[in-house]
């Protein structure tokens, strides 16, 4: 388990590299982010150059890439080269906020989700389990940013004809600050929280009814209830338990994925998260602070896709890895 | 051909003048005009009647295929039968609701647009996108999954680099990164070609890994050594005799990665990295319209239709699975 361990990580290096490498050239390629700098008439072009050099941009990609590495271990991420603001204080406000909506949202989605796969698993085929295989077909179907912008609208209608405030329809706080747990954070995330629970909401229910359905079928199943055991016992002990084994998998991953920030439910709800972070860095070109944010997704994916294999192989014993 | 030859439809034209049809089936043979002596007409049911027939039974497929071919027509036909041009301007008329009246079915947007011509426009847009990243990615992922699952070595290396890289970062992250650098604006007449460009170079690698799957399973067939030992060349092993054997799994995705390219282009149009506004999408519309929220029918009404093409297209997956691919049944969608 342990060699297992290790050569994945060693393994992921690099593709940790050749990924950021990659995304650093795109983004270098893409165009020069101080050229807005020179429109500004007091800006002189020495001091443009000046720049250009300080920064390295003279330099060949692959030079810049490294001393942007360098950045990365010694200076946090380093500096923006558009604000000269260093990046790292940033990407751990978003990262929190982040963090607070996705969790959320999953534990939401999770607890919802197995619950519904469950009933609609022992219930096959009744109105319960067409219901909601209904649901999920449509969650499915269901572009994200639709969903959003659908809440958003019914909210801020509601609002501005009835003067109700139930939930918000952006950013994070009313005031300049408040806290992590206030009502009224609460009141902010609602919908962004909503929005990404729904879609994963569809995809764990399936998952669940599927798996479920897997076990039952099995032949220890039909064993345990031969013996007598009773239907409540043979579901909650026996089924159930052997179907979460896939769902933490894909749940596991999918978490990882979300960690980057749903970067469109963000932006709709213009939710200062991760993924509303990158999208405006990426819109300024500001190259180092949108490497950051990749950086620390792509970990995050790394680290949660060997997590979930980890879990998967604690959970399943007939699985060994080698 | 002796006896190693014969595996149940790898290879009708060799095999076929030998079998025998059994109650009337022709075991495996692909042709449908296997005929029997002595007077007997015997209807051959080849593996592909079945496969029709499971998916014309399939209710929801049906119900899937005939929603599509309205939608999609209507969108294909736009330019034959809409009320209005998508640019046609009328000041006196703007943020009209939806109403009967002057066929604005949909409602006009804040330059009085006819809001129902601009989405039968955008589905135009949307249904073209998604058809050619389906044509091209499926294209190009079963000539590189080919090779790749056939000759292994460094092609198939690459393969599966290039699918480790993609798994490590959100697509659409990658996306936007790729658009940010080439941008997406590019256009022939109404046909967006770089953001289709863009979105077929992302998505060929699944089905290029589906079937070098394919291809790393059946190069180690008998009936791939037998023939080998007859003389068949590399191209003709690879594109006559394991070829067929991807096409369930590979027009299922495709109809799929149809679904999908929508689905990408109108999320990246939203966020001003696909399509440029002259040109209406389905993304464009939604998010234009989304400029006044009160104004309600500028985001449902073109969110709709573009639900309504997903499940459409998902329906048509399904069926298209259960008939061609038995054995990847899902639990009953």
């Amino acid at each position: 388990m342990l060699t297992y361990i290790t050569r994945r990580i060693l393994y992921s290096v690099p593709v940790l590299i050749l990924s950021t490498f990659l995304s650093f050239t795109f983004l270098s390629l893409a165009g020069d982010p101080r050229q807005n700098l020179l429109s500004n008439p007091k800006f002189s072009r020495e001091h443009y150059h000046m720049l250009f050099h300080q920064y390295h941009l003279d330099a060949s990609i692959p030079v810049r890439y490294w001393y942007w590495v360098q950045s990365v271990f010694t200076h946090k991420m380093g500096i923006s080269l558009l604000t000269s603001q260093p990046i790292w204080p940033d990407l751990q406000r978003v990262m929190g906020h982040t963090l607070q909506v996705v969790a959320l949202a999953e534990i939401i989605a999770l607890t919802l989700g197995v619950a519904v796969g469950i009933f609609s698993a022992v219930k096959q085929y009744s109105p319960f389990d067409y219901m909601f295989t209904s649901v999920s077909f449509l969650g499915y179907a269901m572009p994200t940013f639709w969903l959003a912008l659908l809440l958003q609208i019914l909210f801020t209608n509601m609002y501005l004809k009835w003067h109700v405030r139930i939930f918000y329809t952006s950013g994070l706080n009313s005031g300049v600050t408040s806290n992590t747990w206030s009502l009224d954070r609460l009141q902010h995330i609602a919908l962004p929280v909503a929005t990404l629970s729904i879609i994963s909401f569809a995809v764990y229910s399936r998952y669940m009814r599927a798996s479920m359905l897997d076990v039952i079928s099995t032949d220890y199943i039909r064993t345990a209830r031969a013996k007598g055991v009773p239907e409540r016992l043979v579901i909650m002990r026996h089924v159930f338990r052997n179907a979460l084994i896939p769902i933490a998998t894909v749940a596991a991953l999918n978490f990882g994925g979300l960690l980057g920030g749903a970067i469109i439910t963000e932006t709709v709800f213009s939710l200062d998260g991760m993924g509303f972070y990158f999208f405006n860095k990426l819109g300024q070109l500001d190259v180092y602070a949108v490497m950051g944010y990749l950086a620390i997704t792509s970990t995050a994916i790394i680290v949660f896709n060997l997590f979930a294999d980890i879990v998967y192989g604690y959970l399943d014993p007939r699985i060994r890895y080698d | 051909m002796t006896e190693i030859g014969e595996p149940a439809g790898h290879e009708p034209e060799k095999v076929a003048p030998q079998a025998q049809p059994v109650d009337g089936i022709a075991v495996g043979a692909d042709t449908t005009d296997v005929t029997v002596a002595a007077g007997l007409e015997l209807k051959a049911r080849s593996q592909w009647w079945y496969a029709r027939n499971r998916f014309l039974r399939h209710r929801l497929a049906m119900i899937g295929l005939v929603g599509l071919v309205i939608i999609f027509g209507s969108g294909a036909l736009a330019s034959f039968w809409v009320p209005y041009h998508y640019d046609t301007i009328d000041l006196t008329h703007t943020y009209v609701p939806p109403t009967f009246t002057a066929h604005h079915f949909f409602g006009t947007d804040v330059l009085g647009r006819d809001f129902f011509s601009r989405t039968i426009y955008g589905v135009r847009t949307s249904e073209m996108v998604g058809l050619v990243v389906a044509a091209a990615s499926s294209t190009l992922g079963v000539i590189v999954g080919a090779i790749a699952g056939y000759y292994r070595g460094w092609v198939d290396n690459i393969l599966m680099r290039i699918t480790d890289l993609v798994l490590t970062l959100p697509a659409i992250a990658i996306l936007l990164t790729v658009a940010a650098l080439f941008g997406t604006g590019g256009q022939w007449g109404p046909f967006p070609w770089r953001i289709t460009a863009i979105l077929a170079a992302f998505f060929w690698t699944g089905i290029a890994r589906i079937v070098r799957g394919v291809f790393l399973s059946y190069r180690e067939k008998e009936y791939v050594e037998a023939a080998k030992a007859s003389g068949a060349g590399d191209l003709r092993i690879m594109f006559r005799h394991i070829l067929p054997n991807t096409l369930g799994p590979v027009v299922v995705n495709a109809t799929l990665a149809v679904a999908a390219a929508i689905l990408t282009e109108a999320a990246l149009s939203f966020l001003g990295f696909g399509i440029k506004p002259p040109l209406p999408s389905l993304g464009v519309l939604i998010a234009e319209g989304n400029q006044d929220p009160t104004k309600w029918w500028l985001t449902v009404l073109p969110g709709l239709v573009l639900v309504a093409i997903i499940i459409c297209i998902n329906f048509v997956g399904d069926g298209l699975r259960d008939a061609l691919d038995p054995t990847q049944r899902r639990v009953r969608a």
